[in-house]
């Protein structure tokens, strides 16, 4: 009696949850289908991600040539059918070095954004389930963290750690965490409200139980939305903090740090060398902001107005 | 009660604050030993390791240091940059009026590009401008500012041959020389933050529109535009105060870029420069001048709802 009981308070999960099991292919290819006509600006998003994602993948087979690869009697020679996007300063084929650089973006975007969203699902889950003065110490410590401005924190712990993509990664991913910590704490106290969830303490479940079985699958959703529009906002403050010098270093080719540096230098001259790298960094992010916005439409529509 | 509500959010504001210094005092504490050594070799600040480690004071208990640090900054001494060997806190003083004045600008122009384009997109709601309105809003929070800055200067200089002035305008020489030079890099800083703005002041006007008093006043026969300001918007407009709030950090965080690139001499650039001199006290008070900034902004906001809505009782 108590087994089918649980079954049927697990079952009245407070949100929808991404997409039910056992669906198979079709079903997907119809969930896409839909998500696809409802939300065309989301779909736009969608694509934009996923070629990008192609392009961090394949850059060896997609990229004509190599990112260090000088070409002779092409210096800073402007978009042509051999250089798509021109040349730099450096003889390089720009094209090339763009489809190198989404391997920086998505590289450290994604795992900034699971190292932070992992941190923030651990402090917003446990502040909400714990509550008391666990809670408000957190808090107040968060608080304290949100009131730095983000860029003036990140530059700060780089200046403490040293340049280099780890510790890029490891200061944007504090304030990843941060930030969204508040909005996880907020749907997992949502979720704490729940009857299931009183029922699984009443059944005597002990905390990690209640937590990973009953909670946090039901902000699975909240946190699928913030992932997608936090990817965005990560590649842009890795974009500024590759400007400012503090990404990774050269040769390699990330899209803020060829807009600095040489690209500043013969903007005048080449300006195809300022306009491509950061066409793709806005496309980017322009990508994820579509892709999360009509996620949280379809998925989430409480989280409105979060951000 | 407008004073016990004021001292209930200090109470809460004082322990962030306290919280935040840590931080700020910490994180020079992080510093690998070697990057000391390396300062030692770059400043020649002083004659060996430990006398560095004394002047910096580092070479007492970590909660003495704060104590004595924390009574410093009661006093106003923030301690001297490294590099020029000035009290920071005369250095922040030259440059805080430029920084402040490029953030309210910012802010300026982020309000007077959201409210109505906000109150449009939500006043005529899946029309082609709500359309146009929303997919700009989305672009504009994902153009990087540097990128736009940099685009900003060279293609005018390369189309017209006009170049922004370089150089930097004080207000007392040429007032209005030292205004415009600021109008374009406030702009490139409002922008993510107008955008925001914007779509939440449609999203909230969208919200108040929909309540039964707007219908009431739309049986009145009271004009749309008049419906729209005074009942919808009056209405929708707290959680944009809030996300004004917000957005100041952001703000703040964009002077180093802006500033950076139009060789402004504002706090983001000080702060720019004394992280790549590794010049830790200056780095220490501009963090902390900054945060204070954010959190006396945000108990002003708080305040402010009152005055803006008058349902709100402390």
């Amino acid at each position: 009696m108590s087994t089918t009981a649980t079954i049927d308070l697990n079952g009245a999960a407070p949100s929808p949850t991404l997409v039910r099991r056992g669906g198979g292919a079709k079903r997907w290819a119809r969930a896409l289908a839909r998500f696809a006509v409802r939300k065309p600006l989301g779909a736009i998003g969608g694509v934009i991600v996923v070629a990008m994602l192609v392009m961090a993948l394949f850059a060896e087979h997609i990229a004509p040539y190599a990112y260090d690869e000088t070409i002779r009697g092409a210096r800073m020679k402007p978009p042509s059918a051999a250089h798509w996007l021109g040349t730099d300063n450096l003889s390089r084929d720009l094209w090339s070095r763009v489809v190198y650089g989404a391997r920086v973006s998505v590289t450290v975007g994604f795992a900034t954004i699971a190292l932070g969203i992992a941190v923030a699902t651990a402090i917003g889950v446990s502040s909400a389930y714990f509550g008391g003065a666990y809670d408000l110490v957190l808090q107040r410590v968060v608080d304290a963290w949100l009131s730095f401005p983000y860029l003036v924190i990140i530059l700060s712990v780089m200046a403490v750690l040293g340049p280099g993509r780890l510790n890029l990664i490891i200061s944007v991913a504090i304030i990843a965490a941060a930030t969204n910590s508040r909005v996880i704490r907020g749907a997992a106290l949502t979720v704490m409200q729940s009857q299931f969830v009183e029922a699984a303490r009443a059944m005597g479940c002990g905390h990690a139980r209640i937590i990973l079985r009953h909670v946090l699958p039901n902000v699975t959703a909240t946190i699928i939305i913030l992932a997608t529009i936090g990817l965005g906002a990560v590649i842009l403050a890795e974009s500024a903090l590759s400007f400012l010098g503090f990404g990774v270093p050269p040769p390699y080719p990330s899209w803020g740090a060829m807009l600095s540096g040489s690209g500043r230098t013969y903007m005048f001259r080449a300006p195809w060398m300022a306009v491509w790298p950061g066409v793709a960094i806005s496309l980017a992010v322009f990508g994820f902001n579509m892709l999360g916005d009509a996620l949280r439409d379809v998925l989430d529509p409480r989280l409105r107005g979060t951000r | 009660m407008l004073k016990r509500y004021l001292a209930r959010r200090l109470v809460i504001a004082i322990p962030s604050l306290l919280i935040a210094s840590v931080i700020v005092f910490t994180l020079p504490r992080l510093i690998p030993g070697d990057a000391v050594q390396l300062m030692l070799a770059e400043t020649s600040y002083a004659k060996d390791i430990d006398e560095l480690r004394a002047k910096l004071g580092l070479d007492r208990a970590l909660p003495v240091q704060y104590a004595e640090w924390v009574a410093h900054v009661m006093r106003g001494d923030l301690g001297e940059s490294l590099w020029t060997r000035r009290p920071v806190l005369d250095e922040l003083a030259h440059r805080l009026p430029v920084s402040a004045e490029l953030a309210l600008y910012a802010t300026v122009i982020a309000l007077a590009i959201a409210l109505p384009i906000g109150v449009l997109a939500a006043a005529r709601q899946d029309s082609l401008a709500d359309y146009v309105a929303r997919s700009v809003a989305i672009l504009g929070l994902s153009l990087p500012s540097f990128w736009l800055a940099t685009l900003l200067i060279v293609m005018p200089a390369i189309w017209w041959g006009w170049r922004p002035v370089t150089g930097f305008t004080d207000l007392r020489q040429d007032p209005v020389g030292h205004i415009v030079q600021l109008l374009l890099p406030a702009a490139i800083l409002g922008i993510a933050s107008a955008a925001a703005l914007m779509r939440l002041t449609r999203g909230m006007l969208l919200e108040a529109l929909r309540q039964d008093y707007v219908r009431t006043a739309q049986a009145k026969g009271l004009a749309q535009s008049v419906v729209v300001v005074k009942h919808g918007l009056r209405n929708a407009v707290i959680p944009v105060i809030t996300l004004l709030g917000t957005q100041l950090p952001l703000i703040l965080g964009g002077t180093v870029v802006i500033e950076t690139i139009f060789g402004l001499p504002g706090v983001g650039r000080f702060l720019f420069d004394a992280i790549n001199q590794r010049d830790y006290p200056v780095i220490q008070g501009v963090n902390l001048l900054v945060v204070s900034t954010v959190v006396l902004v945000n108990l002003g906001v708080d305040v402010l709802y009152g005055v803006l809505d008058p349902r709100i009782r402390y």
